[in-house]
Formats: structure tokens, C-alpha cells, sequence
């Protein structure tokens, strides 16, 4: 196992050429499959309840980039979306409002525009997203366009194919190229793990991502089954956990995909607690990316606070 | 500390009927004790009294034994394979209708956590019934010749710290192999014997197949010198585990014995680290270090030695130490007061031979027996705790730097009932399997149970195997 508490300087050090990233991130610590699956399975068994419960709701609701990512998509429909945002519960206005709206980069104005003065980020997904099939030039043109219409976060792919062929200093060289195009945006380097399969490649692309610049790590596209994973999560929490020890920087985490429920929404956080730590339990370092978990989470905090559960239709499909 | 403070989630105790007073099952029966004082079965955690429970003595022992072979002559031997599969299958499902209630009971008679014993004990209690279930009309497939035969009557006692799982490791492969049964329970944790004795009325079981006799060492000494058992099997120390061999020797009996351990976890430098803390953590402080096969002794290579101990410390820091019957706690009550006082005992001897102790700041509930999860460092092999075994959740810490010196370092204990083995590389794995002499290896992973897989020590661990097709040999004569 590559010992990690050597600091910032010596991480500075493995980037500097493509031998000798390639041989830090092999030499990371292996992640055993059935270990990891187990752990994240007996952190799903947390029982949370009551005020916990309330707590953790609230917490999941504030982390929500809630997202649309449709060839349908339009103004008026993330202008909805927007509305939304700012007040997830029409009938109850100590709802807390969502992290961010996650778009396309042809409608960050829209949005933009729609969350002015809210407190709320305007995310785009950038980077000829979500295959990432194009060229370098492109992509840093998709990046440009998002954030020159006001994006305040950006959601780039990374090139999964290089990334399997082992050409990690182009994967490396891609993402400092859309961290440089990004300006002062918080970049979310999306891994797509569905695509990558193993937990050694998430840790090794976690890393790579890191140490390339990215704010945030973030699981999926959505556009992949499958997406995001309670183990594949808990290994990314494990790799965020790890960088900050080395660096002393908190990197942020983004599942983003099939979370769909309270439940589940809860897992997470529960697994956030207990991998990373408090310090993540916040929505600058831990997001949902996510669209129907929304509702799900209004549902039971309605519950929570009155006793019965309200039908689907009290809330919004926006 | 954490902003996220889980609320106390506590299962109900209202599934489980617990009586006042409970006599000895024998013959089919709850009958009084004739010749023993009835004695108290605490909850741990509260220090609470449960229930009364009758000691049995040597007469009532005698005519548990006697409803045994009676039943064994008349009804169980001469009956079909497949008709005792039958019974053995009702059990099992009855067991599943029950585990809710019988998770509870066993948590709050032996102070286990309560995911424990519902993810952990009681579906294995199920597994191994049907497991041997299926044995039932196949035992001439067994390997132990074409016409294997059952003992007869089996005199079994069971230890505390699995008190239901162990009772399913004695009585599903004897009854499966037609022998019937006279079982003891531990004295501090007979609750679940006595539930099984009531899903044996359940299902029908004719009566004197089973029996469960209460009591403490004395009860346990008359059923094992009764000159009318068969086969003796005992989990326990090995102290009274010696005891036994002594008290058979030179008698037919067929014995088996499942004693102490002081298992080496072994992590080399290449091993996959955060499974590997996950297993360590399991290894030691699953069912509060209560176990025969825990890890006791960490052995880590001295190249990895500081990463993979400032990582174990940050994950015990997260270990929830509390009330037994919440379902997030992690690590519940010591079993008893005696068993408490020998884990201090050790504990500080460790302390006054060098060692560095360390836990993690938790607080512990005021009533009731507990003791935090313990880390020594600093440990050599001439220390008591890297050689005694303790039976809580106190790791001792120690380093190798070769393979080679693993082995050794691992060997050198008079016990030999189970290793792990931590690497990412698998022809080390093998080798390493084939250098320790430990009843059980297991590799990237500890503590992993199956009803299919053999278990059983080496040297001072005993001898014989329960589980699997092993395990049914046990209780054939061949």
C-alpha cells in the first residue's frame, strides 16, 4: 500500500510525468470487492430515527442538485425546475432550498437568470457530456460557453476510454485543461463508474481526478446503469478522506443517479458520517445528483412533521 | 463530535413473552427440577433479572438422559432419514418465523447487539438446521462407510457467547445423524435453549428427542460422566474442556471439544487497507471479542505498521458501544460480571508488563457489565496478552517484517483454532494456508460462518469439526 501521508509537495511530484502517475496510482491500496460491499451493506443497516431523521432530511434536501438532462428539456421547463428549487415544499415554506440546478450548457441562462439573488448555483454539465466522445478543443469550448453563460458549477466527463487503456496522463491533462477553461467554477469531475467497473479503477480515477484539480468527484452521468452505488460511493468518501490527510484539502463527493428514495438518501449520509466524516456532512462537500429523490424526501419530512403521509399529488412534478 | 447523532432506535422487547420461571424440558416436558436450586438469568446490559431458571441436578440429569435413550431406541433410531429431515425442516422454519423474537432474547440475555443477532446469530441458527436437514436420508453419502450408524445419546454443553448459534451446532447434525439429545446451556444464558424447547413442542418433535437440562458446572459435569451418554461434545474453555477429556478417558465415549483460541490476523504491506480495518474490527470486536475464534493478535507488517494503526484507531473512534437491543450499536454488554473482571484482569496485566493501551473516548452506560474497545500496542510474544486467551474486545498489536516470520510468530501459541490473512496476493495466500496450524483460514476476510464449511482447532483448540459433512461424522459411528 503506497503510504499517503507524505504531503502536498510529494503529491506535486507524482504528476509530474505520466511514468510516474501511472505508478502512484497503481501502487494505491487494492479495494477488496466483497469487503467493500459488505461494509457499505452493515453501514446501510443504521437505523435512523427521529430527530436523526429530521436532521438527515433536511440535510439531503439542502444537497440536492436537482437535475434535468433531456433532449426535451426546455426554457420553460427549467424555468420550473428553477421554482422549484427555491421552494421544493409550496405548503411549507421552512423547506430548505436545494444546492444547485443541474442543466445543459444552452440553458445555464435560463436558469440563471431564474436563481438570480436565490443563493442557489447554476451547474452545467460540460465536456461533450455524456460520452465525452470529442476533441480536446471542443470540450473546452463546451466548458467556456457554460461558464460564459453564468455557470457557477461545472460537471465534465472524463475519457473513460482513456482511462482503461491506461493513457492516464491524457485523462490527467484533460481535466487541468477544463479546470483552466472553467475559470473560477467549481469543477465536478464525473468518473462514470458504471463504466469502470472495478473499485481499484474508482479509487485510481478518484485520485487521478484529485490530484488534476477537480473540486468534487462525482459518480455518474446518469446516463449509465448502473450509476451511482452505496460501495462505489464509500470508496470515492474513502479516497476524498485519505486526499485530505495527505493535503490537508477537502474534495467534495457527488453521487449522482438512481437515489431515489429517503431511504437510500439517508444510506448515503449515514455512510458519509462514518467514511469521511462530519466535516462532509455539508452541502459544499457532499451532493445528490438527483430529480424524483426530491419529492421522496418532502414526502417523509412532511410525514415526520405531521404524523400522516401526504399523497404524491400534495407536491410538485416540476 | 458529529452533527449527525443518530437518535436511539431501540427494537421492541414487547415481541418476546419471557416467563417468570422456567423448569428443565425433559421427555417433551417443562417439569420442576428435583434435586437443584432455581438460580437468575440476568440481562447484562441492566444488570436486570430476566427469569428464574432451574438448576438440575445429578437426578434430573439422569432422567433427561433416560428420556434420551428411550426416545433413541424407540422412536428416533428406528425412524426414517427422511422422516426426521421432516422434523428438522419444521424446526428450521419455525426458527425463521421466530427470529425476530428470538434476536431479542438473545440480545437481551447475552447483551449481544441487536444487529448482531438478527443479521448474524439467528439466521446461521436457521442455515444450520436446514443444512442438516438435507443430510437427514442421505448419511450413507457421508463418507463414513455405506451403513453409518448414530451414537446413541448426546451429552452436549454449549457456551454463552453464541448461545443459540452454538445450540444449532450441536443439535442439527445429532439429530440429523438419529442421535438424540440431553443439551446444557450456559447458567448465564439459557433463555434461547428454552425457546428452542418450545419450538421443539412446536414442531412436534417427539418427546425425549431433545432435552435442555439448566445449570452451571455441576449440571454440566453430571451430564458428561453420565455413564449412559454416548457422545460428549463441549464448546468452552480449555480448561474445562481438560476436564472433560480427563472425566472420559478410559470410557466408550465419542467426544468432541471446540476450546479457546488466540488467533493470529496477519496484514502484509500489500494488503487492500480499508477492508482490512473492517476485518480487524470484525476479528476482535464482533460480539464484544466473545469468540473462540476472534483475532486477537494483530500481526502487521512493520512496513505498514503506523498507516495501518492511526486507521484503526480513526474506525474505532466510530464504534458504537451502548444498549444491546439499538439497532446501531456495534458493541454491546460484557456477558457477565466474571467474565468482565478477567478481561480487567488481563488487561491491566498488560499494562504492568509495557504494553500501551488505548480505546477510544466512549462512554459507557452506568448499569450493567461493559468494557470499551481496547487496543494494545507495544505487545511482544512474552506478554500474557499476546499468549492468554482474554474473550473481549482487546486487540493486541504486534509486527513482522517476512512472511516467514508471520508463520512463526503466528504458530507460537499452545492454541490453533483460527488465522487471517490479509493480501492482495493470492499465491501468498495459499502458502501461508498451508503454514498455519489453525483449525480455520480465512483470507481478506474474518469471522465468515457457513453451515456447509467445517470448523475446528488445532493443538489446545480441541479436536474434532463441527459443521459441514465433518460435522456429521462427528456424530456417526464409523
Amino acid at each position: 500500500m503506497t503510504t499517503l501521508d507524505s504531503g502536498v509537495d510529494s503529491l506535486a511530484d507524482v504528476t509530474s510525468s505520466e511514468d510516474r502517475l501511472r505508478r502512484f496510482l497503481l501502487g494505491l491500496p487494492g479495494v477488496d470487492q466483497v469487503g467493500a460491499e459488505a461494509r457499505a451493506a452493515t453501514l446501510s443497516t443504521r437505523s435512523i430515527k427521529t430527530t436523526a431523521k429530521a436532521y438527515a432530511l433536511d440535510l439531503a434536501i439542502s444537497m440536492i442538485d436537482l437535475t434535468t438532462l433531456e433532449g426535451q428539456d426546455t426554457p420553460g421547463k427549467v424555468r420550473a425546475l428553477c421554482a422549484k428549487a427555491k421552494r421544493p415544499d409550496p405548503a411549507d415554506p421552512t423547506a430548505p432550498q436545494v444546492a444547485a440546478v443541474c442543466v445543459y450548457p444552452d440553458l445555464v441562462a435560463t436558469a440563471k437568470h431564474e436563481l438570480k439573488g436565490s443563493g442557489i448555483n447554476v451547474a452545467s454539465v460540460a465536456t461533450a457530456f455524456p460520452s465525452g466522445r470529442s476533441s480536446l478543443a471542443i470540450k473546452i469550448q463546451d466548458t467556456k460557453d457554460a461558464v460564459a453563460s453564468g455557470a457557477d458549477e461545472v460537471d465534465m466527463v472524463i475519457d473513460r476510454g482513456a482511462f482503461l487503456s491506461g493513457r492516464y496522463g491524457l485523462v490527467f491533462d484533460e481535466i487541468t485543461a477544463i479546470r483552466e477553461a472553467a475559470g473560477d467554477a467549481h469543477l465536478k469531475v464525473i468518473l462514470e463508474t458504471g463504466e469502470l467497473v472495478t473499485y481499484d479503477n474508482v479509487r485510481r480515477a478518484s485520485w487521478l481526478a484529485m490530484l488534476a484539480g477537480a473540486d468534487f468527484i462525482k459518480t455518474s452521468t446518469g446516463k449509465v446503469s448502473p450509476a451511482a452505488t452505496l460501495p462505489v460511493t464509500m470508496v470515492m468518501l474513502e479516497a476524498v478522506r485519505d486526499y485530505q490527510e495527505a493535503t490537508g484539502l477537502h474534495i467534495g463527493v457527488k453521487p449522482a443517479g438512481g437515489i431515489r428514495t429517503s431511504k437510500d438518501a439517508i444510506k448515503y449520509l449515514v455512510t458519509v458520517n462514518e467514511t469521511a466524516g462530519p466535516d462532509w456532512l455539508d452541502p459544499e462537500l457532499f451532493r445528490f445528483g438527483a430529480s424524483s429523490l426530491l419529492n421522496d424526501l418532502l414526502m417523509q419530512r412532511t410525514k415526520l412533521a405531521t404524523g400522516h403521509y401526504p399523497g404524491p399529488d400534495y407536491f410538485t412534478l416540476d | 463530535m458529529s452533527r449527525f447523532e443518530y437518535a436511539p432506535a431501540p427494537e421492541s422487547r414487547a415481541i418476546v413473552d419471557i416467563k417468570s420461571s422456567y423448569g428443565l424440558f425433559i421427555n417433551g416436558q417443562f417439569t420442576d427440577a428435583t434435586d437443584g436450586k432455581p438460580f437468575k438469568t440476568i440481562s447484562p446490559a441492566s444488570e436486570e433479572v430476566l427469569a428464574e431458571v432451574s438448576e438440575a441436578g445429578p437426578a434430573d440429569v439422569d432422567k433427561a438422559v433416560r428420556a434420551a435413550r428411550k426416545a433413541f431406541e424407540k422412536v428416533w433410531g428406528p425412524m426414517a432419514g427422511r422422516d426426521r429431515a421432516k422434523y428438522l425442516f419444521r424446526i428450521a422454519r419455525l426458527i425463521q418465523e421466530r427470529a425476530r423474537e428470538l434476536a431479542v432474547l438473545e440480545s437481551l440475555d447475552n447483551g449481544k447487539p441487536i444487529r448482531e443477532s438478527r443479521d448474524v446469530d439467528i439466521p446461521l441458527v436457521a442455515a444450520h438446521f436446514f443444512y442438516y436437514a438435507g443430510w437427514a436420508d442421505k448419511l450413507e453419502y457421508a463418507g463414513v462407510g455405506d451403513d453409518p450408524q448414530p451414537w446413541g445419546v448426546a451429552g452436549q454443553v454449549i457456551p454463552w457467547n453464541f448461545p443459540m448459534l452454538m445450540l444449532a451446532w450441536k443439535i442439527a447434525p445429532a439429530l440429523a445423524a438419529g442421535n438424540t439429545v440431553v443439551l446444557k446451556p450456559a447458567e448465564t444464558t439459557p433463555l434461547t435453549a428454552l425457546a428452542f424447547a418450545e419450538i421443539c413442542q412446536q414442531a412436534d418433535l417427539p418427546p425425549g428427542v431433545v432435552n435442555i437440562v439448566t445449570g452451571a458446572g455441576r449440571t454440566g459435569q453430571a451430564l458428561v460422566e453420565h455413564p449412559d451418554v454416548n457422545k460428549v461434545a463441549f464448546t468452552g474453555s480449555t480448561a474445562v474442556g481438560r476436564a472433560i477429556a480427563k472425566s472420559v478417558a478410559g470410557t466408550d465415549k465419542a467426544v468432541t471439544l471446540e476450546l479457546g483460541g488466540k488467533a493470529a490476523n496477519i496484514v502484509f504491506e500489500d494488503a487492500p487497507i480499508d477492508q482490512t480495518i473492517e476485518g480487524i474490527v470484525n476479528g476482535i470486536f464482533f460480539n464484544q471479542g466473545h469468540v473462540c475464534c476472534a483475532g486477537s493478535r494483530l500481526l502487521v507488517q512493520e512496513s505498514v505498521y503506523d498507516e495501518v494503526l492511526a486507521r484503526l484507531k480513526r474506525r474505532m473512534g466510530t464504534l458504537r458501544v451502548g444498549d444491546p437491543l439499538d439497532k446501531n450499536t456495534d458493541i454491546g454488554a460484557i456477558n457477565s460480571a466474571a467474565q468482565l473482571a478477567k478481561i480487567r484482569e488481563l488487561s491491566q496485566v498488560g499494562e504492568d508488563e509495557g504494553a500501551e493501551r488505548w480505546s477510544p473516548e466512549c462512554e459507557l452506560p452506568p448499569q450493567g457489565y461493559w468494557f470499551p474497545p481496547t487496543v494494545f500496542t507495544g505487545v511482544s510474544q512474552a506478554h500474557r496478552i499476546a499468549r492468554e486467551e482474554i474473550f473481549g474486545p482487546v486487540l493486541s498489536v504486534l509486527t513482522f517484517r517476512t512472511p516467514q516470520e508471520a508463520v512463526e510468530k503466528a504458530n507460537n501459541t499452545p492454541f490453533g483454532l483460527s488465522a487471517g490473512i490479509w493480501t492482495d496476493k493470492g499465491s501468498r495466500i495459499l502458502w501461508m494456508a498451508n503454514q498455519l496450524r489453525a483449525g480455520v483460514v480465512w483470507a481478506n476476510t474474518f469471522n465468515r460462518f457457513d453451515p456447509t464449511s467445517p470448523f475446528g482447532g488445532y493443538k489446545e483448540s480441541g479436536y474434532g469439526r463441527e459443521g459441514g459433512r465433518h460435522g456429521l461424522e462427528a456424530y456417526l459411528a464409523h
